[in-house]
């Protein structure tokens, strides 16, 4: 099975874990909802990410790639052409899909593997950077900005209104894609991915197409990101190519999956909504303690990863999955759910 | 005389200068076991390498049935019916058994669903179903070498490629696999190409025998015949007797 079906209690758990979802903006204040929107973001990206490295075996290390080039594309539509959010997404995830195409084609036709193919991911993130910033119709380095128009309501035809309308927008997003990947899973392509991410050659010699799969789990992993970019553009109404194609930003993306369990369905979104609080909390704590010692927050928070990632080597979700007892059998992760 | 399934005609293979395989030539007929033996580095996996896809032989022609494999790659010649196993056990680790042979099986069928019962079938009579649900990290060496068996199966192989299946096993963990070996053939009419050093298992298996040495071909013929051929005897002396039982 590509993930081991849910206990009843798991799926109660999830169900009530949903409704404080859907109910959370009444009892937030609108900085705890940023928390959270900011949260879901990385669930929602570290998805993403999840299915090519978790799932198919694939490091990439310039994810901001996707991001920026599905924010720009979406906001360009916007300010110079009018066109709304929903038709940029479908240009977003359309450039996203061929950038990833061109990037999987290159890495995978001339055997470029593992970290070498890491390497090519940060360079054509870091080349895209460098040319964002010399692109004077995105505005250059000195950044794109989108109009900011007072509605009087929420609009998610335009996605402008309040904190919460991005907030429901990220959720929806969230589900959307773990119901994809979880289904994407189950499917002749997921079991390949599998394949190739445990052994290639060995799955080659099972029939796998192995440059197909590989090139597949980078279109889609590269077409999902960029969603989070245009999002990330009409919340912001700004884009620098110093900040959105970044390095740390590439970095950022990968952490929550990996402190929640890399090729798990669920590490990316637990990850997100522990690592995410926990940064801004350490955040809080320093300013209220009047410590502004630079790097300071950085040093915490890597403090806290090593400890994460040394107690729970696997991830946070596969633990707690267990400890819980959410799925059928104990002991066996099933497929799709790296084993413990 | 029975059609061949499998022609390797002069296909040779060289690694910087080192011919790995030279020239060989061999026909694996339908519905036969054929053996291919040798001392350590005679290039029996190299050849297998070359006729699974791995890489291409510097020179020469394979084909399957009257097709071309040359310049297909592995997956392209599992789908035109090669099933092999590798020398060193390779599963995937963090499926499950099932998972493991699953994934073989989507080969021909591309339903999970289907597939997944197509998989179930291969496992029974490996004896594996128990196991299905276990990751294959957890699994025997002997477990490990009926799963590589069992996700080769599961892509409905007209020819079969084992590599030294047997090696490392106790003797009588050898024995049932051996005879699984033999019901897939004569039951279900299975041809096998196979790499092997015991020589109790090529005695009891094969119709027929092709000897590597320094990767060219020294002897093909009945399996008495050839372990009685001077070249051969002389090509195992001081490495191994090619009438000694399991090597430890
Ligand atoms: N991929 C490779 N690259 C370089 N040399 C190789 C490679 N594979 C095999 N060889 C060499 O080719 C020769 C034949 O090896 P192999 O086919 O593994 O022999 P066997 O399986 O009969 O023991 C050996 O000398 C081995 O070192
Ligand atoms: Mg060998």
């Amino acid at each position: 099975m590509s993930t081991t079906p849910l206990r009843p209690h798991g799926w109660l758990l999830a169900a009530i874990l949903l409704g404080l979802l859907l109910a959370a903006p009444r009892f937030l204040d609108p900085y705890q909802l940023s928390v959270l929107t900011l949260a879901l973001w990385f669930a929602y990206v570290g998805q993403a990410w999840n299915l090519m490295m978790g799932f198919a075996g694939q490091l990439s290390l310039g994810h901001a790639l996707y991001v920026g080039l599905g924010g720009y594309a979406a906001a360009a539509l916007y300010v110079h052409f009018g066109v709304g959010p929903w038709f940029g997404m479908l240009l977003a995830v359309a450039v996203a899909a061929v950038v990833g195409a061109v990037i999987g084609a290159l890495g995978f036709r001339f055997g470029v593997r593992g970290v070498y193919f890491a390497l090519l991911t940060i360079a054509f993130a870091e080349f895209t950077r460098i040319a964002f910033d010399h692109w004077d119709w995105l505005g250059g380095s000195g950044g794109l900005f989108l109009p900011v128009v007072h509605e009087a309501s929420n609009d998610l035809w335009t996605l402008r209104g309040e904190p919460a309308l991005y907030y429901y927008v990220m959720l929806a997003m969230t589900v959307l894609a773990l119901l994809l990947v979880s289904v994407l899973l189950r499917s002749r392509l997921g079991y390949y991915w599998l394949a190739v991410r445990e052994d290639q050659d060995a799955a080659a010699a099972a029939g796998v197409n192995v440059f197909r799969t590989k090139l597949s789990a980078v279109v889609l992993s590269g077409a999902m990101t960029a969603p989070g970019g245009v999002i990330f553009a009409f919340m912001h109404n700004n884009l620098f190519p110093e900040e959105i194609f970044s390095m740390a930003r590439s970095i950022e993306i990968i952490i929550p999956p990996i402190v929640g369990g890399l090729g798990t369905l669920f590490g990316p979104i637990v990850g997100a909504f522990i690592l995410t609080p926990f940064g801004e909390a350490v955040s809080l704590a320093l300013d209220q303690a009047g410590l502004s010692l630079p790097g300071l927050k950085q040093f915490l928070y890597g403090l806290a990863l090593m400890v994460i990632i040394i107690w729970m080597p696997h991830g946070i979700w596969p633990w707690l999955a267990r400890r819980l007892g959410l799925f059928g059998r104990p002991g066996h992760g099933g497929g799709g759910e790296k084993a413990p | 005389m029975t059609d061949a399934l499998l022609t390797v005609e002069r296909v040779t293979k060289n690694f910087r200068g080192l011919r790995a395989v030279a020239e060989v030539s061999l026909t694996v007929p339908e519905g036969r076991v054929v053996a291919l033996v040798g001392p350590n580095g005679a290039g029996k996996t190299t050849l297998f390498n070359l006729i699974a896809g791995v890489f291409p032989p510097d020179a020469g022609h394979i084909q399957l049935a009257g097709r071309r494999l040359n310049g297909l790659r592995p997956d392209q010649v599992c789908a035109a019916g090669i099933g092999r196993t590798f020398q060193m056990v390779r599963p995937f680790l963090d499926l499950s058994v099932e998972d493991n042979v699953l994934v073989g099986a989507l080969l021909r069928s591309r339903h999970t669903a289907t597939a997944r019962q197509r998989a179930r079938v291969v496992l029974e009579p490996l004896g594996l179903a128990p196991l299905a649900n276990r990751t294959a990290r957890s699994l025997t060496l002997l477990e490990r070498k009926r799963l590589e068996l069992a996700r080769a199966l599961a892509t409905e192989p007209r020819l079969l490629l084992l590599d030294e299946v047997l090696a490392g096993l106790r003797p009588g963990e050898l024995q049932p696999l051996l005879d699984l070996l033999q019901r897939f053939n004569r039951d279900a009419g299975l041809t096998i190409l196979l790499v092997e050093h015991v020589m109790r298992a090529v005695m009891a298996l094969s119709d027929q025998v092709v000897v590597l040495d320094h990767g060219e071909k020294i002897a093909d013929g009945a399996p008495h015949d050839v372990i009685a051929d001077p070249r051969v005897i002389e090509c195992y002396l001081g490495t191994e007797q090619p009438t000694a039982p399991t090597r430890s």
